[in-house]
């Protein structure tokens, strides 16, 4: 499989990273050849492998339900770019 | 009552079309901790402060999983008759916004924690089955606030991390009805299991509707637009009747529909399509490698299917089969648990039947009137239940009995104590009653020669004037019987 430029432009658009041309030449080249370079791996065969999503062979760990955090409105919002003395302030994001 | 039949159908300019609908309906697990931090879940509380860094997505914070809210979701896909998968994996569901501060949101993907069951609708024309498709866990995100500031939207992370459970039905629902009756269902099961409070104003149950048409006898579905986030169930069905119509417009005039997500709006009544989300919905999900898949021990299910109460289905099956109640006044009586209740704490000490009467006539007209849940009801079930019982035992007559209710409803006093202290006490006395009817008698001598040659009308006359004199406190059985005789 290869990345085209568009699939590049697509991609650093869902992930907000703005690009100029150039670079959406290069790394398109680069995403290709690391797509390739994956590909190999389609050669196993996996038919008798069940998919596998942690290589860790336990489960999940869990809590018990508590109210032992929250409270801690000045630390939150101390580092929100802006903010006043409730809430997060962000520009308009209106539907 | 004659059996109605399916008739919603989407009139075209070329013939009749049928409406696909299929439901997403997140509904906030009923947990006092978030899925996976350990704030508070507590609505209404001051912005920001049910807030921890997890919830925040300060780097470095990893999530742990509330054991509690796994069990909820457990139950509630028990109660849907829903396979229980042991294993599942949460996902990232990946996409920007101010008020979703990790960037992503922990989902279920392919993996879901519950897989395929069913849900049994009572419709006006038979039973209907719907299919679930599965329930999965999920974080809910934050509320951003745009009419505070004019130029800025305000954002409270309260809400950010609480447990959702997503429930996706089949594309089984065929009208606006059936979806009011496929929610309150929904919303009622939960009720039942405690999993779920089903609170539609305060956010714990919304739904985003999915809806196609297609022409009636076709097997293929249509292309169908997602709306998203509609939050009451009047609203649903608002927004389905304005999107089918949209769609059969579009369709008759020789177009396509594009597959999209609309916003319903209320003020408006109609959809507008949400052109922002069209590319953010390459979600890129993957398995999120800060948790580990999640493994259920078969024990765990067993132990939970045993916990389980008796269901609304179950209820009304008992209803009808050990009280003789009719399926409509069964199906009445367990739509909503605190009705369910009420009912089986009035019968502890009353009669089933009777007590099913004043609930659904007398009690609910009153709810109704007041605009109160049963939940806030001016009268407890104990002390209508001993007003019931009170007729039963004769002690009082129907019509005295409707009085006393009103009374009750100022003041939930116990109604042996209103019938004492304003005298209501039945008349069942034969000879007190006896003198009465004889008086009432001398007094219409020319009425009783009337009746006696043949004018029987008149028999409601003398009950009537026998109940005045007694100030409606007579035993109305009595009162009758003594006047067969006396007239003969």
């Amino acid at each position: 499989m290869s990345i085209d430029k568009d699939t590049v432009k697509h991609i650093s658009k869902l992930a907000r990273i703005s690009l100029d041309e150039k670079k959406i030449d290069n790394l398109s080249k680069d995403l290709s050849s690391i797509m390739k370079f994956i590909e190999k791996l389609n050669k196993l065969s996996t038919d008798k492998t069940n998919p596998l999503t942690s290589i860790i062979n336990a489960s999940l760990k869990s809590r018990k339900d508590e109210v032992r955090d929250g409270k801690i409105r000045s630390q939150i919002l101390k580092n929100s770019p802006e903010k006043n003395e409730e809430f997060f302030v962000v520009p308009k994001v209106i539907e | 009552m004659a059996e109605k039949k399916f008739d919603y159908f989407i009139n075209g300019e070329n013939g009749k079309w049928e409406v696909i609908i299929g439901l997403e309906v997140h509904a906030q697990v009923l947990s006092k901790s978030k899925l996976f931090s350990s704030s508070s879940t507590k609505f209404g509380a001051e912005p920001n402060t049910q807030v921890s860094l997890v919830d925040s997505a300060f780097p470095g914070m990893l999530p742990v999983i509330n054991q509690f809210c796994i069990e909820q979701s457990i139950k509630t896909g028990l109660g849907l008759k829903a396979i229980i998968n042991l294993n599942s994996v949460f996902d990232r569901k990946n996409y920007f916004y101010a008020d979703l501060p990790q960037g992503y949101q922990i989902s279920q993907y392919k993996k879901p924690l519950v897989g395929e069951g069913e849900v049994i609708l009572d419709m006006p024309y038979g039973t209907k089955k719907v299919g679930i498709e599965r329930l999965h866990l999920e974080q809910d995100a934050g509320k951003s606030i745009h009419d505070i500031d004019p130029d800025n939207s305000f954002v409270d992370l309260n809400r950010s991390g609480v447990a959702l459970m997503e429930i996706v039905s089949k594309p089984d629902l065929r009208s606006p009805e059936e979806v009011n009756f496929y929610v309150k269902k929904l919303r009622s099961i939960m009720r039942y299991l405690g999993t779920c409070d089903g609170n539609m104003q305060e956010g714990s149950l919304r739904a985003d509707v999915n809806v196609s048409v297609r022409k009636v006898g076709d097997s293929q579905y249509g292309t169908r637009c997602e709306i998203k986030n509609v939050n009451s169930i009047k609203f649903m069905q608002m927004a389905i009747e304005h999107e089918a119509k949209r769609q059969v417009e579009i369709l008759e005039s020789g177009k396509k529909i594009d597959q999209e997500t609309r916003l319903f709006d209320v003020k408006k009544n109609t959809t507008r399509s949400m052109r922002s989300k069209e590319e953010a919905h390459d979600y890129r999900y993957f398995p999120d490698p800060d948790l580990l898949p999640l493994k259920l021990n078969k024990g765990l299910i067993d132990k939970l299917k045993k916990e389980l109460p008796e269901l609304p289905d179950q209820k009304k099956d008992r209803f009808i089969k050990d009280h003789n109640l009719s399926p409509y006044e069964a199906n009445i009586l367990v739509s909503e648990k605190e009705i369910s209740d009420y009912y089986e704490e009035m019968i502890k000490e009353c009669d089933k039947k009777l007590a099913t009467n004043w609930i659904t006539v007398e009690l609910f007209a009153v709810l109704n009137k007041n605009n109160l849940s049963i939940s806030q009801s001016p009268i407890s079930a104990k002390n209508l239940s001993s007003l019931v019982k009170m007729i039963t035992l004769g002690k009082i007559s129907g019509k005295i009995a409707k009085d006393v209710f009103e009374k009750m409803q100022v003041s939930d006093k116990d109604p042996k104590q209103i019938v004492e202290e304003e005298g209501l006490v039945q008349q069942s006395d034969p000879k007190e009653l006896e003198k009465i009817v004889l008086e009432v008698l001398s007094k219409n001598q020319d009425k009783v020669i009337q009746y006696q040659s043949g004018k029987v009308k008149l028999f409601g006359y003398f009950v009537g004037e026998v109940m005045k004199v007694s100030k409606g406190k007579a035993n109305p059985n009595l009162v009758n019987d003594i006047l067969k005789i006396k007239l003969k």
